[in-house]
C-alpha cells in the first residue's frame, strides 16, 4: 500500500534529466559526415607551390616532456630534440652524413691523429649577446667529464688526455691514442654557456629550464606539462631560420596526438606502421593535407644467442636458425612493410654499410641440413629435434614491446617447422634487465639496437665488453672482430676506416651471433602546409634542413583561434 | 569530542611511518632502479657512469640504510628532490640563490587532478542524486529501467574508449571542444572572460566522461538508501497527517537517504587527489596520476614515496572530516563519538 501511494503520485511534468540522458544516448549513436576543417578551395591552395618565406608557426606533438634543457645529462630523446634547436655543437651531420662545421669553421687532424685541431667561426655569439668562444667549449668539456656531472656519455670525453683553448678561436683536443669516434663524438656534445653556468651545479641549474644557446630558436616559454614554445633567435651563429615559432605540445598519448593531428591543431606527429599504411591511405581527407615521410633510422631488431650456452655455440646451429626464419614475413607481418632486411649493423646506403653483403635467405631445407651435420636428429618422432637425447628447445626473452612480442611469435612458428622448440617470455623492462640481462641467464633474446652515426661498435661486439651492465650481454668473443673494432677506432681516415667496417660487418654476417630481422623505417606525417621539405629524404632524414622549412602565409593557421 | 579528534589525528602518525614503511620495500623489491629504464639502454653510455649515479642517489646501499635517510630527512617535512626530472623538488618549490623559483611536482599536478576531480564529483552527485530519487519513486516503471539501463551503459564503456570517440566526434568531426591539453595555445593573451572560457572547454571532456562513466554506484545508493527510508513507518505518518508529497519526499525522506553518501564522499577521496593515469593520458593532463605512473616506471623513489606519503595522509584526514561529517549529520553518530 505505501507502494501504491506513491506510484499515484503523478509528476505533471516529464522529468527533465531522464529526457535529456535519452537524448545524450542518442547523439552518441548518431555519427555523420566529418565536418572538414578545411574547405575544399583551401586543400587545393596546398598543392601549389609559394616562394620561400618567413613567418609562422610550427606545431608538432611529443609523448615525453623533457627533464630538462641540457642534454649531456637529460639523456632522454625528449630533451635533446628540443636542445638541438637551441644548442650548437662543434661539428655536424650533412645531407648525406658527411661531417661538416657548425661552430667550427674547419678542423685538423694532427699527422699522428691524437691530436684534433678546431677553427671557431669569427664572432660567435650566445642569443644573450655575450660572444661565444673556445673558453666555452673547453667549459664544456670539463663539464661533461666532470665526476660530480654523472653524465652518461661522459666515456668518450674521457678518452681526451689535454684539451686547450689557445685562443678565442682555437679548440684543441689530444688523445692518448688515436680515436676515431672522436670527431662524431665532438658532433655530438652541445657546448654550453661558461657565463651563465660557471659555479652552477648542472643537475639543480634553473639554467635547464630556461637555457640561452646559440642555434636558429631560443626559449620562449616551458608551460609544465603543456607545452614547449621557441621562438627564432635573431643573433643565431648559422643565419636565421624561416619559421617563426617553434611549439611542442606535450601529448603523451598516440591516438590523442592523431586525433589533434586530423583536427589540425598539430602540423607533424610520428606513425606507428598502422597509422601510416592503413589509417592515412584509407581516409582521402587526411590524404589531403598530409604529406607522409619514411626514413630508414639508425636501427634495427634483432635475434640474439646467448652464445656461452650450447648449442648456440656452434655457428652451424646459428647459422641453421638465420636460415630457417622468414625475416620477410616479419617485416611484412609486423611492420606491414615498413621495413628492410640487413645484413649488417649499419643503415643501408650509408658510407659504413657493405652493399656487397646479403641477408641469409628464408631456406628451411638448408636450415635442416645444418642442423643434421651439427648432430640434430629427430630420434623419438615428436617432431622436435634431440641432440645426446637432449630436445633442441630454447626460450626467446624479450621486454613489453608488441612488435618485438609478435616478431617472436613468427620466429618460433618458422623453427618449429625445422624441428626447434621455441617457447617466449615477454617481460617488463627493468626485470627483463636485472633478471635476465645482467645476470647472462637467457638463451636468447628479441631486441632491438638505436645506434649513433659512427660505425665504431666497440661496446656492443668487442669480447672484453661482457661484465654486468655492459652491452656485449650475448657473449661474443671473436679475435678477429676485437681486432677489426679496435683498428676502426685508431683510423681516421674515413675510406680506410669504411674498409675496416666492411670487413668487420662481413665477418659479422658469417659468423651470426644474431639473426638481423629487420630495420625498420621511421614514419612521419606532416602537414602540407609546411613546404621545403626534401622528398624521398636524403640520409640524414627528413629534419636535416629544417631551419629551411617554411610556411607560405596563405596556408598560415588562424593563429589566434590556433588551440 | 576534542579528545576523539586529537585520538585521531595522534594514531595518524605511526599509521603513516607503516604505510610509508610498506611502500619504500616494496618499491626497492622491484627490480630496477633509476639507471636502467630503456633510455639507458644505449650503447654510448657506461656501466661506470651509471655505478656513478647509483652512488649519487645512495642507491647501492642497504634498503634500510636508504629508509633511514628517507625518514630522517622526512622528519623534517623535506620530501627531496626527484631522481629523474632534473632533480625538481617532489613537493614544494625552492629558490635558489639566484632567486631563481623551482615548482613542487606535487605542487603542479595536485592542483589540476584536484580541481577536475572535485568538478567530477559535484557532476555526478548533482546527476546521481536526482536520478537516484526518481529510480526510487518509480521503482519498478521505466523511468527507473532507463535510469538503471543509461547507468550502467556508463558503468560498461571503457573511459578511454568512450574518451577517444567524443575527442573524435566532438573535437575532429565538429569543431565544438578542443581534444586535449589544459589550454589554448594563445590562452596568455586572452582577456579573463576568454582565458575562463578557454579552460572551461578544455575541462568539459575531463570531467564529463568520468562522471558519466562513474554515475552508475552513487546512483544506486541515493535510490537504495531513498527505497529504504519510503518504507519506514514515519513516512507513512508524514503522509498520514498530509503533507504534501514533495515536502514527505525532499524534507523527510531525503536527508536520511543521503547519510551514506557522506561515506561515499569520504571514501572517494583518495580518488580525487590519485587521478586516473589513463584519463590524464589520453588528455595529456599532468596531473596526479600520470605523475604517478611515470615515476613508478623510471623507478623515481623520491617521488613515489612522497605522492605515496601525502596521498595517505591527506586520505586518512578526509576519513577523519567524513567521520565528523557524519558525526555532525547524524545525532545517533554523534551521541556515540561524544561518549567516546
Amino acid at each position: 500500500m505505501k507502494n501504491f501511494a506513491f506510484l499515484n503520485n503523478k509528476l505533471p511534468k516529464r522529468n527533465a534529466k531522464t529526457s535529456s540522458a535519452i537524448v545524450f544516448l542518442l547523439l552518441l549513436c548518431s555519427c555523420g559526415k566529418p565536418a572538414l576543417n578545411s574547405t575544399n578551395e583551401q586543400l587545393e591552395n596546398l598543392n601549389k607551390s609559394y616562394p620561400s618565406q618567413s613567418g609562422g608557426t610550427l606545431i608538432d606533438a611529443m609523448t615525453g616532456e623533457p627533464s630538462g634543457l641540457i642534454s649531456m645529462i637529460a639523456g632522454e630523446s625528449a630533451s635533446s630534440a628540443i636542445s638541438a634547436n637551441i644548442f650548437n655543437k662543434l661539428l655536424k651531420y650533412d645531407k648525406n652524413l658527411d661531417l661538416e662545421g657548425e661552430l667550427a669553421e674547419s678542423w685538423q687532424v694532427s699527422a699522428d691523429q691524437k691530436t684534433i685541431t678546431f677553427k671557431l667561426k669569427p664572432n660567435l655569439k650566445w642569443a644573450d649577446g655575450n660572444p661565444l668562444t673556445s673558453a666555452d667549449v673547453l667549459w664544456t668539456w670539463h663539464a661533461v667529464i666532470d665526476e660530480k656531472t654523472g653524465s652518461p656519455y661522459a666515456s668518450d670525453y674521457q678518452l681526451v688526455k689535454k684539451a686547450e683553448a689557445r685562443n678565442p678561436l682555437t679548440f684543441s683536443v689530444t688523445y692518448e691514442q688515436a680515436y676515431a669516434p672522436a670527431l662524431d663524438s665532438w658532433a655530438g656534445l652541445q657546448v654550453l654557456p661558461e657565463h651563465l653556468l660557471k659555479d652552477q651545479d648542472l643537475h639543480t641549474t634553473a639554467f635547464a629550464r630556461n637555457p640561452v644557446g646559440s642555434n636558429y630558436y631560443k626559449l620562449d616559454s616551458w608551460t609544465h606539462g603543456e607545452n614547449i614554445k621557441l621562438s627564432r633567435n635573431a643573433s643565431s651563429v648559422l643565419g636565421q631560420a624561416k619559421i617563426d615559432h617553434l611549439v611542442s605540445r606535450i601529448i603523451p598519448d598516440s591516438s590523442a596526438q592523431f586525433l589533434e593531428l586530423m583536427a589540425d591543431s598539430i602540423d607533424s606527429m610520428g606513425l606507428d606502421p598502422i597509422k601510416y599504411a592503413r589509417i592515412i591511405p584509407a581516409r582521402p581527407e587526411l590524404q589531403q593535407k598530409l604529406a607522409l615521410y619514411k626514413e630508414l633510422g639508425n636501427s634495427y631488431t634483432y635475434l640474439g644467442f646467448n652464445l656461452k650456452r650450447k648449442p648456440f655455440d656452434d655457428v652451424r646451429v646459428r647459422h641453421a636458425i638465420n636460415y630457417a626464419i622468414d625475416k620477410q614475413e616479419i617485416i611484412d607481418g609486423v611492420y606491414l612493410g615498413l621495413g628492410i632486411n640487413i645484413a649488417s649493423p649499419y643503415k643501408p646506403g650509408t658510407r659504413w654499410s657493405n652493399p656487397n653483403l646479403k641477408p641469409y635467405p628464408y631456406d628451411p631445407t638448408k636450415a635442416k641440413a645444418l642442423l643434421k651435420e651439427a648432430g640434430f636428429a629427430d630420434t623419438n618422432g615428436d617432431g622436435i629435434l634431440e641432440r645426446d637425447g637432449k630436445p633442441f628447445s630454447f626460450e626467446i626473452v624479450t621486454n613489453q614491446n608488441k612488435e618485438r612480442e609478435k616478431s617472436a611469435v613468427l620466429i618460433q612458428r618458422r623453427l618449429k617447422d625445422v624441428g626447434i622448440d621455441v617457447k617466449i617470455r615477454a617481460i617488463e623492462w627493468a626485470s627483463f634487465i636485472s633478471r635476465f640481462i645482467k645476470t647472462g641467464d637467457f638463451d636468447a633474446v628479441v631486441l632491438g639496437w638505436s645506434l649513433g652515426l659512427d660505425p665504431d661498435q666497440y661496446s656492443i661486439w668487442h669480447s672484453s665488453q661482457q661484465a654486468p651492465g655492459q652491452f656485449n650481454f650475448i657473449g661474443y668473443n671473436n679475435p678477429t672482430i676485437d681486432k677489426l673494432l679496435e683498428q676502426g677506432r685508431l683510423e681516421l681516415d674515413p675510406d680506410k676506416r669504411m674498409k675496416i667496417y666492411h670487413e668487420f660487418a662481413r665477418v659479422l654476417l658469417d659468423d651470426s651471433p644474431i639473426v638481423y630481422l629487420s630495420a625498420g623505417y621511421g614514419l612521419t606525417a606532416i602537414h602540407k602546409r609546411v613546404k621545403g621539405i626534401d622528398s624521398p629524404a636524403p640520409p640524414a632524414g627528413v629534419g636535416w634542413n629544417s631551419e629551411t622549412w617554411y610556411i607560405p602565409e596563405p596556408l598560415r593557421r588562424n593563429e589566434i583561434s590556433a588551440n | 569530542m576534542l579528545s576523539y579528534l586529537i585520538k585521531r589525528v595522534l594514531w595518524m602518525i605511526p599509521l603513516l611511518i607503516g604505510i610509508s614503511l610498506i611502500s619504500f620495500f616494496i618499491m626497492h623489491l622491484a627490480p630496477g632502479d633509476i639507471t636502467n629504464n630503456e633510455a639507458s639502454f644505449n650503447p654510448k653510455t657506461s656501466e661506470e657512469s651509471r655505478q656513478k649515479l647509483r652512488e649519487l642517489y645512495n642507491l647501492d646501499k642497504p634498503v634500510i640504510v636508504q629508509y633511514g635517510l628517507w625518514m630522517k630527512r622526512m622528519a623534517t617535512l623535506d620530501f627531496g628532490n626527484s631522481f629523474a626530472s632534473h632533480q625538481k623538488p617532489v613537493f614544494w618549490q625552492t629558490t635558489d640563490k639566484d632567486g631563481n623559483v623551482t615548482k613542487g611536482m606535487i605542487q603542479e599536478a595536485l592542483p589540476i587532478t584536484l580541481i577536475i576531480n572535485m568538478l567530477g564529483l559535484i557532476i555526478t552527485l548533482a546527476l546521481a542524486v536526482p536520478l537516484g530519487i526518481i529510480a526510487a519513486r518509480k521503482y519498478g516503471l521505466w523511468q527507473d529501467k532507463s535510469i538503471t539501463l543509461f547507468n550502467f551503459i556508463g558503468f560498461s564503456i571503457p573511459g578511454f574508449w568512450l574518451s577517444l570517440l567524443l575527442m573524435y566526434w566532438l573535437g575532429v568531426m565538429n569543431n565544438w571542444f578542443p581534444i586535449s591539453g589544459m589550454h589554448s595555445l594563445n590562452y596568455e593573451s586572452l582577456d579573463t572572460w576568454n582565458k575562463l572560457k578557454d579552460s572551461m572547454s578544455h575541462l568539459f571532456l575531463p570531467v564529463v566522461i568520468p562522471s558519466v562513466t562513474g554515475l552508475a554506484s552513487i546512483t544506486l545508493f541515493v535510490k537504495n538508501g531513498m527505497l529504504d527510508v519510503l518504507h519506514q513507518d514515519y513516512i507513512t505518518t508524514a503522509r498520514a497527517k498530509g503533507l504534501s508529497e514533495h515536502k514527505v519526499i525532499y524534507t523527510h525522506a531525503l536527508r536520511n537517504a543521503l547519510l551514506p553518501l557522506i561515506t561515499i564522499i569520504g571514501l572517494s577521496i583518495p580518488g580525487l587527489i590519485g587521478g586516473s593515469v589513463i584519463a590524464e593520458t589520453i588528455f595529456a593532463i599532468p596531473g596526479m596520476g600520470k605523475l604517478f605512473y611515470d615515476a613508478v616506471m623510471m623507478r623515481d623513489f623520491p617521488v613515489i614515496m612522497g605522492i605515496l606519503t601525502i596521498g595517505s595522509a591527506l586520505t586518512l584526514i578526509g576519513n577523519l572530516i567524513a567521520d565528523i561529517a557524519y558525526a555532525w549529520a547524524d545525532p545517533r553518530v554523534r551521541r556515540g563519538v561524544i561518549r567516546d
